[in-house]
């Protein structure tokens, strides 16, 4: 009951202060550790990149308390820094997917993902193998939904964010609101991006998701390990993307999908390490990615282990 | 000053009774609108039907197709100013205030389709970061801006020199009039760089898109000026001479033409090649795997805009205003449907990923979509309510008496 009060509270005023703006009022004549106080610092906040690195501390400080607060965890949000010499790449062996979307729960649950609406990082797609039913991706079906999993004579390629070497949603965002960091994860500053969708035109793999609503995260479901970058929860009107889970991946934790994968299909790592597993499958296995022809260069693989799975 | 300000306060408040009926009806309009943007803002875009298949719908639709209508300036700029052809004097003003109104508009459709417009600043060089010139958006919000602000100058210096009586083809405001000629191009062209430069989506990334743009603009404005400009001398006492709008409908003529043209190269292109990538075509053409929403649409579009084209070329039929009436709106219908469920749709139909999300405005969008139009009709008549009181010396000392 006080928490809902309190989020009410947060709303009108919120809404206050933007009427209060529109009035002309001069919003920096509030300040202070108050409710009105913490949204107009946040409507005035500068880029990521922007900001020094004592702004970042408190930004972050205050982010989790505030979360804290809303969701009655300790949370923690970090802005760790790429490690020096890893580029991240990703392979997923299409002849052991079963389809069983345990990856998109993982995702959902590991990085805040509103449950209403509902937003999903990870969209895995179902092929049919037999009536020549698979040339492209206009014969997937994404909602499948059979009592068992993998059905005799279908195939299934999950698609996330290929985390492009030039990944044209970058290019064409007029704020620069999202960006490649040096470690080839694409992410988005939730708090910088306008919502002008031009990205989410721009990307070929269709792994750009809006907030259309006010995300919704279940208390008990949330997560309180978080990256400024990655898994905080996101704001309506506001664009969102798979950052190969920033937050684990940089302090050297496999993606929450690596982890879910049942069958093991699913492999992740430094592309720059000679001896690492997703290096070995670079060099050992055909690989192939998606859309090649719009030279996106995604860092995002796709092989078969075991021969093809695809009647040629 | 003041005594100018008052005047003009005189003029827009002085009026007819149908005057004030229209006005009223907008005010009406807009109120609607304002008052569903509330709960959009409130409630965020899910109030809409766009989803993140569909991720622009109605409202980008809308701007397209605005921003051709901005182009009725230049269709009267051209032959006034570089081909001296005087009976459009009368109306080339009309022109820029259209064009005025008509980018206002689209400004208005791109806040609304902003996730967060109140985050808008972050657009704004030094203060927040402007992607220039990377990202096609910038380069858009730099032509349209500056077509606007160059209309709003070309039309207040006119009526400011009209006012106190003295000629406004001055050496001084000349490099503005010819600037506004390739600006009416770049704001074309720069809105179809916004589509055909992204490869996602291979029904936009073709070359002709920009040409088709502005030959589609040239016929749309125009035609939406045609029948203003008979309203306007039916309705007040400036003169408009029938050679103007017969000249005007010939241009029409001859962009439908090439429109037509452009649409012909891009069919066959389609079909003839046949790749893959033609299932966006087929979605909107005859429908895929059942879905076939669009297809009665872009068969309207077709049809009326061949009628209008037929009447257009020939002379006889578009010298009778009533026929003309018919085509010119034949011709917004044609344009408006080419532009929403021709081109913005089928974009995003299949999405990327292959789903097919029939996409069409829910009641909110198009209740918006109305309030903004009357927002800018209401814009359009009250510029045009003092440039013609200035025009026919009803307020100031009136043109000079030779041209």
């Amino acid at each position: 009951m006080s928490d809902n009060a309190h989020k009410n509270k947060s709303q009108i005023t919120r809404r206050k202060f933007l009427a209060g703006l529109a009035a002309g009022t001069t919003a920096l004549a509030l300040s202070g550790r108050n409710a009105d106080g913490y949204i107009i610092e946040e409507y005035f906040r500068q880029h990521f990149k922007r900001l020094s690195k004592d702004d970042l501390k408190k930004i972050l400080a205050d982010l989790e308390e505030e979360l804290s607060f809303e969701y009655g965890k300790k949370a923690t949000v970090k802005a760790t820094p790429p490690m020096d010499n890893v580029v991240f790449g990703y392979a997923l062996d299409l002849s052991r997917c079963i389809g069983c979307r345990r990856c998109v729960y993982g995702c959902v649950n590991e990085n805040n993902l509103s449950r209403n609406p509902e937003i999903q990082w990870i969209k895995v797609l179902e092929f049919h193998k037999d009536n020549k039913k698979w040339q492209s991706l206009e014969h997937s079906n994404r909602y499948y939904n059979p009592e068992k999993v993998p059905q005799k004579g279908r195939f299934y390629i999950p698609v996330q964010c290929q985390q492009c070497k030039n990944p044209p949603c970058v290019k064409v965002c007029p704020v620069k609101a999202t960006w490649k960091e040096p470690d080839g994860i694409v992410v988005v500053d939730y708090n910088w991006c306008i919502g002008c969708r031009f990205c989410m035109a721009a990307c070929p793999y269709g792994a750009r998701n809006f907030n259309w609503g006010k995300p919704s995260i279940p208390k008990e479901a949330f997560n309180p390990e978080m990256h400024y970058l990655g898994n905080r929860p996101q704001y309506k009107g506001v664009v969102g993307k798979c950052t190969f889970c920033i937050q684990r991946s940089r302090v050297g934790r496999y993606t929450a999908c690596v982890e879910a994968c049942p069958v093991g299909a699913r492999k992740f790592g430094n592309l720059l390490n000679p001896k690492s597993e997703i290096r070995y499958i670079l060099e050992h296995l055909k690989v192939f990615r998606l859309k090649e022809e719009l030279d996106t260069n995604p860092k995002f693989f796709y092989f078969f282990s075991m021969g093809s799975s695809v009647k040629s | 000053m003041i005594d100018v300000a008052k005047a003009l306060v005189r003029t827009l408040t002085t009026g007819g009774k149908e005057y004030k009926i229209w006005l009223g009806f907008l005010s009406l309009l807009a109120l609607i609108g304002i008052t569903l943007v509330y709960r959009q803002v409130d409630q965020g875009l899910i109030v809409t039907n766009m989803r993140d298949q569909v991720s622009w719908g109605w409202y980008i639709a809308n701007f397209t197709f605005l921003v051709g209508v901005a182009a009725a300036a230049v269709v009267l700029v051209i032959p006034y100013y570089i081909y001296k052809y005087k009976p459009i004097g009368d109306i080339v003003l009309l022109g820029e205030i259209m064009a005025v109104a008509a980018v206002s508009m689209c400004l208005m459709f791109i806040l609304l389709d902003m996730g967060s417009p109140e985050r808008f600043w972050h657009m704004i060089p030094v203060i927040g970061i402007f992607n220039w010139p990377q990202s096609i958006l910038t380069w858009d919000v730099i032509v349209l801006n500056g077509y606007l602000f160059l209309n709003l100058f070309l039309v207040t210096y006119a009526l400011s020199k009209i006012y106190a009586g003295k000629s406004y083809k001055t050496g001084f405001i000349w490099p503005f009039i010819l600037l506004s000629i390739p600006a009416a191009i770049s704001i074309h062209t720069v809105t179809a760089f916004l589509y055909l430069g992204v490869p996602a989506r291979p029904f936009w990334n073709t070359a002709i898109l920009a040409p088709r743009f502005i030959a589609s603009a040239f016929c749309s404005g125009p035609a939406f000026m045609l029948i203003i400009f008979q309203i306007i001398r039916k309705t007040t006492k400036l003169k408009i001479k029938d050679e103007a709008l017969h000249k005007v409908a010939e241009i029409v003529a001859w962009t439908m033409a090439v429109n037509l043209f452009f649409l012909g190269s891009e069919v066959f292109k389609e079909m003839y090649s046949h790749t893959a990538h033609i299932a966006p075509f087929n979605y909107l053409w005859s429908g895929l795997d059942g879905h076939d929403q669009l297809v009665p649409w872009i068969w309207t579009a077709l049809i009326v805009n061949s009628i209008a084209f037929l009447i257009l070329l020939i002379p006889a039929l578009r010298r009778n205003f009533k026929i003309l009436n018919i085509a010119c709106v034949f011709i917004f219908i044609g344009v408006y449907i080419e532009k929403g469920m021709g081109l913005i749709f089928p974009g995003f139909i299949p999405d990327t990923l292959g789903e097919i999300y029939d996409y069409m405005p829910n009641s909110l969008e198009l209740w918006i979509s109305l309030g903004v139009w009357a927002i800018g009709l209401m814009i359009f008549t009250l510029g045009a309510k003092i440039a013609i009181a200035i025009n026919t010396g009803e307020l100031g000392k009136g043109p000079p008496a030779v041209h």
